[in-house]
């Protein structure tokens, strides 16, 4: 670890949270309906979107509604992009000549994109059209991201009103979010990346002789436009295999610089706009210390483990100054790949910017915790300030226990009902992750897909399950997904992740709605000191760091010891 | 939830339209004015033939050129073409991206670098070996090396190519690409363009 590496750390962060406090006025702004400076050039777009499918924008929907049309609009979502991938073969705009993708594997493709997770059983450069890239997944880039803002704000009103019938239009909600947030940034962002030597083609590939005299074939494609809304959204879908690692999507510093900004700026914006929205700031920024101080924490461990080097590799005779670099970019060093690998799962971005199965045990260990915690700090586009609201939850009614009074959050009364509801949101991801990799340890079409041995081969099972869950998308790639046993599963596990978690949160929602917002009294729990940010990461330690220990000390722990032992396998 | 349908499925369309054609084919059409460079992907021409990217890293064999990172990448197996699992190593396949995804405590990658090691002692080197040297880049199309790395190959270059060795040093240590703002990144030198310039030396 360096000086200068920590500098850089510190500046990419201190610049998300510069452009996070504006950007979260902007966001409350948005999703309140109220006017912006770009709504003279934006209002009749969203008014003729309105027009066209019937939404009658001053009408809002009760929570059950809400759920309804959020569950429709990804059931269309996940036919036309399973459509778009069967029929790629007879479509246009497909230079390379791809033909049909394979049931399996549009399946989980579909699946996959459609709940914000964008894991990669694919290799975009051999498997996907310039189309399917273009009008399949960049569109689900955004919509599965607004999607997850609204959802989030959905919860969010539920603490701001007082005996209220609804929680928001769900089809309002997904156009303002799209037009007014995602949009607009993602084409400066595309800019800027353009500038920085990412390419915008239509190309397929250009056929290059090197110095040498050999033949060279480079994928190209319309990369710039998809990479921002990939890191923007959460999303994290490659458009090349190797992601944000490939110097196509990621040619040099600044470009890294801006994808990192970009996969963290609306997680932590919309953290603070929760704060406004419930009229007080203090709320957003408690929470957000929180997931600031979980996220710092595992850059830190990162950081140290890779920089430290693969002490193997060391024995050998290798210099270990540049630390770990199997896997790793000259360009990026160890400092920007630390950020870059917490930040992608401390989000549910799932980009990679190096390989995450070469990372050393310890060094791996954190984005799979990151996972493992569900990706909440600061999480995805809305599915981080909703699953760490969950959190919340769960902590006044830890505090509420311990003094003996009935637990309060924001002037809501949170009772049985609501906890029960936390609680099952919460235990789908233990059941889905352990249970699936459980299952694929015992079955020998489980186990022909790894790619290491030993505890590395039990990381990578549950990092893909994990991974899936959560949403994120990133992976230990050596694992090949891309067989019937991980499509089926995996697809599985990514809808439980995103519905089976959501929906419970969007009843509590429909739930807290209802209630009467009590002024706060002399007994009521603080929710913006210290206390409670302390409760909110004890609360983290016990719910994830116990529940998963057993599985962490069967992976990345015994291999970290079995590497200082000098044991390979 | 049939009343949902009508909103679903236009809205879909009209994104699909937005933000899958539209704003794709915008930035494309500005991008291909403004930045046509970029925008095709760095390409480097010599004589009207294009050579490579300046982006994307090329496998370098001979001892005339610098050589690049060991690559993992992979192509289709020629002998089996129509069976997607059995490939074979074709380094820096540009249609191809990919890792090693080899973990840290595996036999494999142990094997590997103790071979480079000891085929690089056996040529002569000392001291110890850069990382970047005997590692695969996450890519398997890293354009760059660690200036170390690169300096360790300037006897061998000069030697291949008759040409004094402070000649050589001097050109890369032109080729060094400092840090951003002296700040962001690592310091790194551009494999095939610091060959380009290579060749050009030679033939002066």
């Amino acid at each position: 670890m360096t000086l200068v590496g920590w500098l850089q750390i510190a500046i990419v962060l201190a610049l998300v949270l510069a452009a996070a406090v504006p950007l979260s006025a902007f966001i409350d702004k948005v999703m309140s309906g109220k006017r912006t400076r770009l709504s003279p050039l934006l209002l009749p777009v969203e008014r003729g979107f309105y027009r066209l499918a019937g939404v009658d924008e001053a009408r809002e929907q009760s929570a059950y509604h809400y759920t309804i049309a959020m569950i429709a609009f990804s059931i269309v979502g996940f036919l036309s992009l399973y459509a778009l991938q069967r029929l790629q073969g007879v479509l246009p705009l497909n230079p390379q000549g791809f033909s049909a993708v394979d049931p399996a594997l549009a399946f989980n493709t579909s699946t996959s994109f459609i709940t914000n997770t964008n894991w990669q059983n694919y290799g975009g450069e051999t498997t996907m059209s310039h189309l399917v890239q273009m009008l399949g997944l960049t569109v689900h880039n955004f919509v599965s991201a607004a999607t997850g803002l609204a959802m989030a704000y959905a919860l969010v009103r539920a603490f701001a009103r007082s005996s209220a019938t609804t929680v928001g239009n769900f089809w309002v909600d997904l156009t303002r979010c799209t037009l007014y947030v995602l949009l607009p940034i993602s084409i400066i962002g595309a800019f800027a990346l353009l500038f920085a030597g990412v390419p915008q083609t239509l190309a397929g590939s250009v056929d290059a002789t090197t110095l040498e005299g050999a033949k060279q074939t480079i994928s190209l494609g319309p990369v710039a436009s998809q990479e921002i809304i990939k890191e923007l959204g959460t999303n994290g879908g490659g458009f090349f295999n190797a992601n944000s690692a490939h110097p196509f999507e990621n040619p040099n510093a600044w470009s890294d610089i801006v994808e990192t900004w970009a996969l963290l700026v609306i997680p932590v914006a919309s953290v603070l706009a929760f704060g406004r929205a419930v009229g007080d700031l203090r709320q957003g920024r408690a929470i957000l210390i929180a997931m600031a101080i979980l996220l710092v924490a595992g850059i830190a461990v990162l950081y140290w483990a890779e920089a430290a080097g693969n002490p193997l590799l060391t024995a050998l005779g290798v210099d270990p100054s540049q630390g770990n670099m199997e896997g790793k970019e000259v360009r990026f060093g160890q400092s920007l790949t630390a950020l870059f690998a917490a930040g992608t799962t401390g989000t549910s971005t799932g980009a990679v910017n190096a390989m995450h199965d070469s990372l050393t045990p310890l060094g791996g260990l954190v984005p799979m915790f990151n996972l493992l915690a569900g990706c909440i700090w600061p999480g995805g586009v809305g599915a981080g300030l909703y699953g760490f609201l969950v959190v919340a939850i769960l902590a006044v009614f830890i505090a509420g226990l311990m003094v003996g009074r009935t637990p309060e959050y924001l002037g809501k009364k949170i009772e049985a009902r609501e906890v029960k509801l936390a609680m099952f949101a919460v235990l789908i991801y233990p059941l889905a992750v352990l249970g699936f990799s459980a299952a694929s340890v015992l079955l020998q079409t489980g186990l022909d897909s790894l790619g290491n041995s030993g505890p590395h081969g039990l990381s990578e099972i549950i990092y893909a399950y994990a991974s899936q869950n959560a949403n994120n998308g990133s992976a230990f790639a050596g694992l090949n997904g891309n067989t019937l046993w991980y499509n089926t599963t995996g697809g599985i596990v990514m809808l439980l992740g995103r519905f089976a978690y959501v929906v419970p949160v969007l009843a509590i929602a429909g739930s807290l709605a209802g209630k009467k917002k009590a002024p706060p009294s002399a007994g009521t729990f603080p929710t913006t000191g210290p206390l409670f940010v302390g409760l909110l990461i004890g609360v983290v330690v016990i719910l994830y760091l116990l529940q998963y220990f057993p599985a962490l000390a069967l992976g990345p722990v015994v291999e970290h010891y079995l590497m200082l032992a000098g044991k390979t396998f | 939830m049939l009343n949902q349908i009508r909103p679903a499925i236009v809205m879909l369309v009209l994104f699909s339209a937005l933000t899958g054609l539209a704003y794709p084919l915008a930035i494309w059409a500005v991008a291909q004015v403004v930045a046509p460079g970029q925008a095709n992907g760095g390409l480097v021409t010599l004589k009207d033939k294009v050579v490579g990217s300046s982006l994307i890293g090329q496998n370098f064999a001979t001892d005339k050129y610098f050589h690049g990172r060991p690559s993992a990448t992979q192509t289709q197996d020629p002998q089996h073409p129509d069976d997607p699992t059995k490939t074979i190593d074709a380094p820096y396949n540009a249609a191809n991206s990919t890792g090693s995804n080899l973990g840290p405590t595996s036999q494999k990658l142990i094997d590997r670098v103790k071979a480079d090691v000891e085929a690089r002692r056996a040529a002569g080197e000392t001291g110890p070996i850069p990382a970047d040297s005997v590692t695969t880049s996450a890519s398997g199309l890293d354009p760059d090396i660690s200036p170390q790395y690169a300096f360790a190959q300037v006897a061998a270059v000069a030697k291949a190519r008759n040409l004094p060795e402070d000649k050589v040093r001097a050109l890369v240590q032109a080729h060094i690409e400092g840090r951003a703002l002296g700040l962001f990144g690592e310091p790194r030198v551009n494999v095939l363009l610091l060959n380009v310039a290579l060749d050009e030396l030679s033939s002066s």
